[in-house]
């Protein structure tokens, strides 16, 4: 789990742009909208593109996105619970 | 009544080099330009973190706007709705354009897809200073000073515009230039009067 919370950092860094962020500014459950890292919609979408891309996971319920991406967190977990699913 | 508006500003940003009225502040050679904004970002010190998202016309014209209104634009002066933004370039958003493309046979990038419209760097202008003005973007083979000079002085001349940031911002491969200027109607102690000789003077 702690690999996978650290490499889903680096791919958030990469896909968004955050240049200014490193991993260890984000912690496992800081919110990664609003308040916390700051995402907007297009941030969502790009999130959405993430685990499609690196983890083959296709988000197939929209309602699932907000508790799915809340965190770094809450996305490895959503990641594990999936693939072991394969 | 014809007004006599005033250019009030003037940035220049084109290879390695940024100019606040005529005066060169930072020089950075590298032969990436996306190394070039980034560096000239920083070196101005801006905090903008949505900057890095940005595609390369809009981290360009952006970069120009801030320093084209950092040391002398008052903005109190004005409601946001008076003050607009007109913009030129000969490539409108093509560099981003080709850029998705590539991305559409596997999974269509929405970050880049959001830049595939080149008024989009007007719109991150008006929303960092929160202009309401009106504002419009056009497509020329090259810089044409004498359209910029007519269809800025109607916005004027017709009452719809009090101030306005206009010019030429330009970004392909690794090819970029932008021109801005600041036209008020006031004069301050470094204006000169807004017209196509002027105008030509400092896009060159």
């Amino acid at each position: 789990m702690d690999n996978l919370l650290l490499e889903l950092k680096k791919q958030i860094i990469a896909q968004l742009n955050l240049q200014d962020i490193k991993p260890e500014d984000i912690s496992d459950d800081l919110p990664l909208f609003a308040e916390g890292l700051g995402l907007d919609s297009i941030d969502a979408l790009e999130l959405i593109v993430l685990l499609q891309q690196y983890y083959k996971i296709k988000l197939t319920n929209a309602d699932d996105g907000p508790k799915v991406f809340r965190t770094v967190k809450t996305m490895a977990e959503y990641i594990e619970n999936h693939q072991t699913d394969k | 009544m014809i007004l006599d508006l005033n250019i009030t500003s003037s940035c220049l940003i084109k290879k390695d080099s940024v100019y606040l009225n005529g005066k060169k502040l930072f020089s950075y050679l590298d032969t990436a330009s996306t190394n070039f904004l980034l560096s000239a970002y920083r070196f101005f010190e801006m905090n903008y973190p949505k900057f890095y998202k940005m595609d390369n016309l809009c981290k360009l014209g952006w970069l120009a706007s801030e320093i084209l209104l950092k040391e002398s634009f008052v903005k109190d002066k004005y409601v946001p709705e008076e003050i607009g933004v007109v913009l030129l370039n000969k490539n409108s958003s093509l560099n981003t354009d080709l850029k998705f493309y590539q991305t559409i046979n596997e999974i269509p990038s929405p970050s880049l897809f959001v830049y595939t419209l080149p008024n989009i760097v007007i719109g991150e202008i008006c929303i960092r200073n929160n202009f309401k003005g009106e504002t419009a973007f056009f497509i020329f083979k090259k810089f044409n000073s004498e359209f910029i000079q007519q269809y800025v002085n109607n916005l004027f001349n017709n009452n719809i515009l009090q101030a306005c940031i206009c010019g030429w911002v330009e970004f392909m491969d690794d090819d970029y230039k932008a021109v801005l200027l600041l036209i008020e109607k006031d004069k301050s102690s470094i204006s000169k009067p807004f017209t196509i000789f002027n105008i030509n003077k400092m896009y060159h």
